[in-house]
C-alpha cells in the first residue's frame, strides 16, 4: 500500500506541474468569447498607485462581470516585463521614452495617448525644519539629500531639472523608486529628496513640499495605450476610455496631476 | 592524606546520600545497580554536578564545603577522571590528548610533548603517539585515556566503568593490563563498574551503592562472605535470606525455614551458595536436614555450571553440573525436591 | 532468495525517487540556465571593466565578509548560549533569532530603521550622542546583512553544538582546562565543520542581501550601493546588463563556495 503510494507520488508531481504550465498558457481560442468572470490587467507607474485605484469603483459600476487587476512597478521595470512576455492588457507609464520602445517594439494595440502631466517638487520633512527654500539649497553637504535612481524617469527628471538649475547634489542614496524618496524622507532619515508632486500629495503630512520654479521643473507626461497581445481588449479599451474620460480627468486632478 | 566525601545531592529521581573515606593507595570499587548513583558519585567527587549539601576534602583540602560555600571548579581539583567511552578527542592526535592536561596546565608545548611521549611509551603505544583515536582498538584506547588522566599527576584517580566499552575476549587482558597500571598510582583511586569479575579482581575494598546510599562496603572476602543486600548477593552469586535465628535454626521473612547449627537468636541473614544446593527427583533420605519441595522455574547456563532457579518455599537457585541437569531431565515447571546441609547455611546478624 | 529479492526490490525503487529528485533539480537549475543562455556574452568584457561594477562588486564582497565575521564573534557565543544554558524563556529566544529567516528582508530592512535610523529607538540616541547617523553608510550595509544572514549561523552553530558529545568538555574540565580553554581547544574544533557550513551559508546569503540593504542603507554607488543593487537598478534600463552583473554575481559565490567545501566541508 505504502509503496504504491510513495510510487503514485512523483506521478502526482508530474501531473500538478503539467496542470500548472497549462494554466500559464493563455487560453488563445476561447479568450475572445468567453468574457465572463474576465479581469483586466493594468501595469502602471508607481506614482498612479492612488489614482487608478480609485477608478476601480466606477469602472466595475458599469461591468459587473469584469475586475481590474493593478500591478504598480516603476516605468523601466513595466515595460522590461511586458518585453518579456508578462500576459496583461493595458499600460501607462511616467514617461514617453519608455513607452516609445514599447511602440518601437511593436508591442502596442495602438498609439499611445497621454493623459496626466506631473511636475517635480521638493520634499522636506514637515515645517521645513532645515529652511530650503529652492533647488541651489540641495547642494548644502550638511543636507541629506535622496533621489531616484537615474535609471527610473523620476531620477532621470531630478537630475534634468538640477541639471538646468546649475546646481551639483551629492545625494546620499539613490532610491529603486519615488515611493522610496518619499519614505526616507517621512521617516527622517533624509532631509530632503526630489519627488512628483502627487507623491508628495499622497504621503500628506508626512512631508513637506518646497515648489521648483517653473522654468526648472521638468513636465512628466503620462502616457497610457492598450497592450498588443490584450487577451481582453474591448474591456482594455473601456478602461482606458474611462482614465481619458471627464471622470477620469477629475480624479487625476483631485490626486494633483496636471491634465494635458 | 586520604579522601573524605560526605555528598547529599538530587538529580532527577536519585537522591544521593553517601559518607565515603578512602585512603591513598587503596582501589576501592563502587557496585550497584544502574541508577545507584555510583557514576553521579564520581561526577561529584570530580566537580562535574554540584553536590546540594556536604563537604569534601582530598588530603586536607577542600574541594566542595556547602556550609562555607566552597566549590572548587572541576579543572582546579587535582583529579584525574577515565571516562566510560573514554572520550579521547578525535580532532588530536594521540600524544596531544595525552599532553592536553599539561598544557591546560601551563606547561610548555615541547615539555608536554615530552612527558606524553613517556607515558605512551609506558603504555606500550608509542607508535601510536601521532595516530588519530579513532584509529585505535578499545583497549589501546582505556590506555591513552588513563594516560591522559595519570599525565596531570592527580592525587585522585577515577574510573568510570573501564572495562565496559570493550568486547568480552578483549576485557580479560585489557584488566591485567589496568590492574598493572593501576598498581603504580599512588593516589586514591575509585572505580566504578558492574561487573562481579572486575570487581573481585581489581577492589582492595568494595562499596555497594543502592538507590543513591551504600548498604554496605568491606574488602572482598568479607562482601562475597556476607552479602547484606539481594542485589550483592546476585552479584556474587549466592543465596541470601533475611531471617530471625530461633536457637539452631532460621526463620526466613517471605516464608519458610532453614536449620542452621550457629542461628543465634534475633534478625540475620542466611546465605547459601548454589553450589551447596541439592537436587533431587525424589524425596532424598539420610542426613541432609534442610529438605523441601520446589517447582523449576527455569535454567541458566554459565560456562560449564547450569543455574536452576526452583520456586519453593523458600525459592533458592542452585548449581549443577550440565550432566547432572541432563540426568534430572529438569523441565520447567517440574517437581523437584531441594536439599540443603545445615553445615551449608551461613547465618549472620542482620 | 531473500537478498536477491530485496536487490532487486531496492533496483526498482530508485526510478521513483530519481524522477523528484531531476524535479528539484530543474526548479533549481533552470533559472540559471536561462541568465547563462541570455546573457550577451559578447558586452561581457565591456561591462566588467565597467567601474561601476568593479565598485559594487568589492563592496559586496568586503560587506558581506564583514557580516560574517560578525556573526561568527557575536552568533557562535549567542548558539552556545542556546544550545548550553538552561533558562526560562528560552524556546522564545531561539524563535526571535530565527524570525529574520521568515521575515520579508524589506520588512527588515523598515524595522532596522526604526530601530537605528536617525529617529530611531537606539538610532536617535547614537546620533544626538556621538552624532553617528548609521542609514546611507557602508556599515548600515553590514548591519542590514548581518541582521537577514546572521541566523543561518547560528542555527547551524547551535545544532553542532546540541549534538556534541558534552562529555568531551568534561573530560577537557577534568583535565585543568578552563571553560574559555575548553572551548578554544575542544568545543570550536569539534564544531568547526559545521561551523565553516553556518558561515559559508551566511555569507551566500549576505552576498545575495537586497531588500533590507536597499531600504536601510539605501542606494549609492562605491558606499551602498552591492551587486544585488546594482542588478536591480540595471534591470530598469538595461536588462542585458543586469544579466552579465548577475552572472559575475554567481560565478564568485560559486568558486567561493566550492571552494569552501573542499576546505571545510571534507572533514564533516
Amino acid at each position: 500500500m505504502r509503496k504504491d503510494f510513495v510510487r503514485r507520488v512523483p506521478v502526482i508531481l508530474a501531473v500538478l506541474l503539467i496542470a500548472a504550465a497549462c494554466t500559464g498558457q493563455p487560453a488563445e481560442g476561447g479568450g475572445e468569447t468567453d468574457d465572463a468572470q474576465r479581469e483586466v490587467i493594468v501595469l502602471a507607474a508607481a506614482s498612479l498607485t492612488e489614482v487608478f485605484q480609485s477608478l476601480e469603483e466606477p469602472f466595475g459600476a458599469t461591468r459587473s462581470d469584469v475586475s481590474l487587476q493593478f500591478s504598480f512597478e516603476s516605468s523601466s521595470t513595466l515595460v522590461t516585463q511586458v518585453q518579456q512576455g508578462i500576459e496583461a492588457d493595458v499600460i501607462a507609464t511616467a514617461d514617453e521614452v519608455t513607452m516609445g520602445e514599447l511602440e518601437s517594439g511593436g508591442l502596442l494595440a495602438g498609439p499611445p495617448q497621454v493623459f496626466a502631466l506631473n511636475e517635480l517638487v521638493i520634499i522636506v520633512e514637515p515645517g521645513n525644519p532645515r529652511n530650503v527654500q529652492g533647488l541651489p539649497d540641495l547642494a548644502d553637504p550638511e543636507l541629506k539629500v535622496v533621489l531616484a535612481a537615474e535609471e527610473v524617469p523620476a531620477g532621470a527628471y531630478a537630475r534634468e531639472a538640477l541639471g538646468s538649475a546649475g546646481v551639483e547634489v551629492e545625494p546620499v542614496s539613490l532610491e529603486e523608486d519615488v515611493k522610496a524618496v518619499v519614505s526616507k524622507v517621512s521617516l527622517g532619515e533624509a532631509d530632503a529628496g526630489i519627488a512628483y508632486v502627487t507623491d508628495a500629495q499622497a504621503a500628506g503630512s508626512a512631508v513637506s513640499t518646497v515648489p521648483i520654479p517653473e522654468e526648472h521643473n521638468v513636465v512628466a507626461r503620462y502616457p497610457i495605450a492598450v497592450l498588443n497581445d490584450a487577451p481582453n481588449d474591448n474591456h482594455a479599451q473601456a478602461f482606458v476610455e474611462l482614465v481619458l474620460s471627464e471622470e477620469g480627468r477629475q480624479a487625476l486632478s483631485e490626486s494633483g496631476f496636471g491634465l494635458p | 592524606m586520604m579522601l573524605d566525601a560526605d555528598v547529599r545531592l538530587r538529580l532527577g529521581e536519585l537522591l544521593l546520600e553517601v559518607r565515603l573515606k578512602a585512603a591513598p593507595g587503596q582501589l576501592v570499587v563502587l557496585v550497584g545497580p544502574n541508577g545507584a548513583g555510583k557514576t553521579t558519585l564520581l561526577r561529584a567527587l570530580a566537580g562535574l554536578v554540584p553536590v546540594d549539601e556536604g563537604r569534601i576534602s582530598l588530603n586536607g583540602e577542600v574541594l566542595e564545603d556547602t556550609s562555607r560555600e566552597v566549590r572548587v571548579p572541576t579543572e582546579r581539583r587535582p583529579v584525574g577522571m577515565v571516562f566510560q567511552n573514554y572520550l579521547l578527542f578525535p580532532h588530536l592526535s594521540v600524544i596531544e590528548n595525552v599532553a592536553f592536561g599539561l598544557r591546560a596546565r601551563g606547561v610548555s608545548r615541547s615539555e608536554a610533548r615530552q612527558q606524553g611521549a613517556v607515558w605512551l611509551e609506558r603504555m606500550g603505544l608509542s607508535a601510536k603517539a601521532d595516530a588519530k583515536p579513532r584509529s585505535l582498538s578499545g583497549g589501546q584506547s582505556q590506555r591513552v585515556a588513563l594516560a591522559r588522566a595519570l599525565a596531570t599527576s592527580p592525587s585522585l584517580l577515577l574510573l568510570d566503568e573501564p572495562l565496559a566499552a570493550l568486547d568480552a575476549p578483549a576485557r580479560a587482558g585489557v584488566r591485567r593490563d589496568l590492574r598493572r597500571h593501576l598498581a603504580t598510582f599512588q593516589g586514591v583511586r575509585i572505580l566504578v563498574t558492574h561487573d562481579p569479575l572486575e570487581a573481585v579482581a581489581l577492589a582492595d575494598r568494595i562499596v555497594v551503592i543502592e538507590g543513591g546510599t551504600i548498604v554496605q562496603s568491606g574488602d572482598v572476602a568479607e562482601v562475597t562472605a556476607r552479602p547484606r543486600s539481594r542485589y550483592v548477593a546476585e552479584f556474587v552469586g549466592v543465596n541470601l535470606f533475611r531471617g530471625r535465628g530461633v536457637g539452631d535454626s532460621i526463620e526466613i521473612d517471605t516464608g519458610g525455614a532453614l536449620a542452621a547449627p550457629d542461628a543465634r537468636w534475633g534478625d540475620a541473614f542466611a546465605v547459601v551458595h548454589p553450589h551447596a544446593v541439592s537436587i533431587h527427583r525424589k524425596e532424598p533420605e539420610g542426613s541432609p536436614r534442610n529438605v523441601w519441595r520446589g517447582t523449576v522455574e527455569g535454567c541458566d547456563f554459565e560456562g560449564d555450571r547450569v543455574r536452576v532457579r526452583i520456586q519453593g518455599t523458600p525459592s533458592i537457585v542452585a548449581e549443577v553440573t550440565p550432566p547432572a541437569a541432563n540426568e534430572l531431565d529438569l523441565v520447567d515447571g517440574g517437581p523437584v525436591w531441594v536439599s540443603v546441609k545445615a553445615t551449608d547455611v551461613v547465618v549472620y546478624p542482620a | 532468495m531473500t537478498q536477491g529479492r530485496a536487490r532487486r526490490g531496492s533496483v526498482r525503487r530508485l526510478p521513483a525517487f530519481a524522477f523528484p529528485a531531476v524535479l528539484a533539480l530543474l526548479v533549481l537549475v533552470v533559472p540559471l540556465v536561462g541568465l547563462i543562455v541570455r546573457a550577451p556574452w559578447g558586452d561581457l568584457g565591456a561591462e566588467l571593466a565597467a567601474p561601476e561594477v568593479r565598485q559594487a562588486l568589492v563592496l559586496s564582497i568586503t560587506t558581506s565578509l564583514w557580516a560574517t565575521a560578525l556573526a561568527i564573534l557575536f552568533g557562535v557565543p549567542l548558539a552556545w548560549v542556546l544550545a548550553r544554558l538552561e533558562f526560562r524563556g528560552r524556546a522564545l529566544l531561539r524563535a526571535l533569532i530565527v524570525l529574520p529567516m521568515v521575515l520579508p528582508p524589506v520588512v527588515g530592512g523598515v524595522a532596522l530603521l526604526l530601530a537605528f535610523g536617525r529617529r530611531g529607538l537606539i538610532g536617535q540616541w547614537l546620533d544626538q550622542a556621538f552624532g553617528i547617523t548609521l542609514p546611507f553608510t557602508t556599515t548600515a550595509v553590514v548591519i542590514a546583512e548581518l541582521f537577514v544572514a546572521m541566523p543561518f549561523l547560528i542555527i547551524a552553530v547551535e545544532a553542532a553544538l546540541r549534538s556534541s558529545e558534552r562529555g568531551y568538555e568534561e573530560a577537557a574540565a577534568t583535565l585543568g582546562a578552563g571553560r574559555w580553554l575548553v572551548f578554544r581547544r575542544v568545543t570550536l574544533p569539534l564544531i568547526a565543520p559545521s561551523l565553516g557550513a553556518g558561515a559559508a551559508l551566511c555569507w551566500a546569503r549576505a552576498l545575495g542581501e537586497f531588500g533590507a540593504t536597499i531600504t536601510f542603507a539605501g542606494n549609492l554607488p562605491g558606499t551602498t550601493q552591492t551587486m544585488p543593487l546594482a542588478v536591480y537598478l540595471a534591470l530598469q534600463s538595461r536588462p542585458e546588463g543586469a544579466i552579465v552583473l548577475s552572472l559575475v554575481l554567481l560565478a564568485v559565490s560559486l568558486g567561493v563556495l566550492v571552494l569552501l567545501r573542499d576546505r571545510w566541508f571534507a572533514a564533516a
